[in-house]
């Protein structure tokens, strides 16, 4: 798996199978083309294209669910969406969510991959281990965390009161909320992080540390910082941005551990955009709230699909 | 591959870190497994122990199953990843040969609209597919819960790629033979896909048994409702009072994976890395 190399895309033009290349030839080509690609194409419009669309104008007009009249009513929703304290929390908390998750899921993992890859014994055993959570059912496992972070009979707290250290009621004070939350975020996307660091440390060529050492790279910490992360760039990057939508589009854990509470405190975008859409049927206020959560992800997207291009590497 | 050997200390402290690391990252899995298997008592009275003095795991596990109709949850979760990922098949792979092996005109657009599509992120589109689901009368259905992903532009994408790593020459030669172009599609190009159709099925199958923001729209009723949701329901249900249970119910959905994920480690990495483009 090399993923810079995988945006790496050929130009070539596809092959031109007929053999003589007529106008008969390529019109019953195109034909045939089209007719394999058209379910394709009209469930991709049907369920991607109309429903983006549909929601820019939803977001742009006084429509109810179930309502049959509409009005274009210009950015009022969006006007009452970020003037609603709620949603600038969700907000708030979503971009600090990230801004916890996203280091911590680099660095740990990081880290993790480095101690994996500086030894031979046992790698697939570790690199299983940390890996496991990355594919588990989240819902399931948001269970099992909150018997963990139990006020009285949750391990957490036994261990820190052992400790002889405080303990806190982790979900319910909104001091402690978010952080437990990125906790569990980056517990799960670690192993994520890691397999692709292990991946692009595979690839270095050894030559390089050679070559570190004659120039008196001599200790193991002058190496990583002289060949080893510089070689990672594209790769850290592909990371950031990965990670960064996995912690934006976070939900499960929102809504089976917290709702969004205590008052607003573990609030994000996605279960704000879930509840105002679905349960408050404020059709409206949702879409608004879908419109600015797509302008982030594809923000995000369209800063790793330029990087991956330009293919960077720091220094 | 030369890896510098480190002296027997460092190696230690290696083994010694990394074992650190991975118990905290098993602690909800061993917590949740320990929780199953221990009778309520034990549960409150807090303790550190990881097997019970009473084993209750056959309580808990059979509460579980009859309780919550655990069971129809997680056949309803084979049979809706199953569904998706056929049909996902079905609609992207003839699309993505035609994307790598074909020449006509539209087709860079065509593959313009796959990567834009690949752009969207689903949560933003249920709005609209919900009302659309309404419009057609197939809320709180099976169909409800499989529609917005009959077709996928990762599939598209990542076939499209595999395919055209193919030669040209396979195509041809298929063709001299009197295949029709759907059966390269289906008898050449899918066998020797394999590898990426593999990948992509995990990709698919994994995300889909664990998703819960569709289903928690689509669908009301409890005997349609896949894995996640219908956890959440049971965890609703016993207000969270009933540990033992719950974590029984909470194991059991998380076993299936991790045990395929156990047997074949490599694709599991291979298909869920892969899918990191979407």
């Amino acid at each position: 798996m090399s993923l810079p190399n995988r945006k790496r895309e050929t130009r070539q033009r596809g092959v031109s199978p007929a053999p003589a290349s007529s106008r008969a030839a390529g019109l019953s080509e195109m034909i045939t083309a089209w007719t394999l690609a058209g379910p394709a194409l009209a469930l991709l419009i049907m369920l991607f294209f109309l429903p983006v669309l549909a929601v820019f104008v939803i977001a742009l007009t006084d429509w109810q669910f179930g309502a049959s009249t509409l009005s274009f009513v210009g950015t009022a929703n969006f006007e009452e969406v970020f003037a609603d304290r709620g949603f600038r929390a969700s907000l708030f908390n979503t971009v600090a969510y990230v801004a916890i998750v996203v280091p911590g899921t680099i660095i740990l993992g990081l880290a993790v991959a480095l101690l994996i890859e500086s030894g031979k014994s046992f790698r697939a055993f570790y690199r299983a281990i940390h890996f496991l959570p990355y594919m588990a059912t989240l819902t399931a496992m948001a269970i099992a965390w909150e018997a963990l972070l139990h006020p009285t009979i949750g391990l957490v707290n036994q261990t820190l009161a052992g400790l002889g250290l405080p303990t806190a009621n982790w979900l319910r004070d909104e001091n402690t909320v978010l952080p437990v939350l990125a906790a569990i975020g980056i517990w799960q996307n670690l192993g994520f992080a890691m397999v692709l660091f292990l991946a692009g440390l595979k690839s270095i060529p050894q030559d390089l540390y050679h070559a570190a050492e004659v120039d008196g790279a001599d200790l193991w910490l002058d190496r990583l910082r002289t060949v080893t992360l510089p070689m990672l760039g594209p790769v850290f990057m592909f990371v950031f941005i990965v990670v960064a939508l996995k912690a934006f589009e976070t939900f499960d854990t929102v809504q089976v551990l917290t709702q969004g509470g205590p008052g607003h405190a573990s609030e994000m975008l996605l279960f704000t955009l879930y509840r105002e859409s679905f349960q408050y049927l404020r059709t409206g206020y949702g879409a608004s709230v879908a419109v600015v959560f797509l302008i982030i992800v594809v923000a995000l997207t369209l800063i790793q699909a330029r990087v991956m291009d330009k293919k960077v590497h720091y220094q | 591959m030369t890896t510098r050997t480190f002296p027997a200390p460092t190696a230690i402290l290696r083994h010694a870190v990394l074992l650190v690391t991975a118990a905290l990252i098993l602690a909800p899995f061993v917590w949740m497994v320990s929780l199953s298997i221990k009778p309520p008592g034990e549960i409150f009275r807090a303790s550190f122990s990881f097997w019970p003095e009473q084993f209750y795991g056959i309580e808990n596990y059979s509460k579980a199953l009859t309780e919550a109709p655990l069971l129809r949850y997680m056949l309803n979760g084979v049979m809706i990843c199953a569904c998706i990922l056929a049909l996902q098949i079905a609609v992207c792979a003839p699309a993505a040969y035609a994307l790598a092996k074909l020449e006509f005109l539209g087709r860079d657009l065509l593959f313009a609209l796959v990567l834009i599509a690949l752009l969207l992120p689903h949560e933003v589109l249920a709005l609209p597919l919900f009302i659309l689901g309404y419009k057609i009368g197939i809320l709180n259905t099976y169909a409800a819960l499989i529609f917005p992903y009959v077709v996928s532009p990762f599939g598209i994408f990542l076939f499209r790629q595999f395919f055209k790593t193919i030669p040209d020459d396979v195509v041809h030669a298929a063709r001299l033979d009197g295949y029709s172009e759907l059966g390269i599609v289906w008898k050449i190009m899918i066998p020797m896909a394999l590898p990426a159709i593999i990948a992509f099925g995990i990709f698919s199958v994994v995300s889909h048994w664990n998703s819960l923001f569709w289903p928690l729209i689509a669908v009301r009723d409890q005997n349609l409702m896949p894995p996640p949701l219908g956890i959440m329901a049971f965890k609703n249900e016993e207000a969270g009072n009933e540990y033992g249970p719950l974590l029984a119910a909470s194991t059991l959905v998380v076993a299936p994976l991790v045990a395929a994920f156990l047997l074949a480690q490599r694709w599991f990495v291979e298909g869920l890395t892969g899918g990191a483009v979407k």
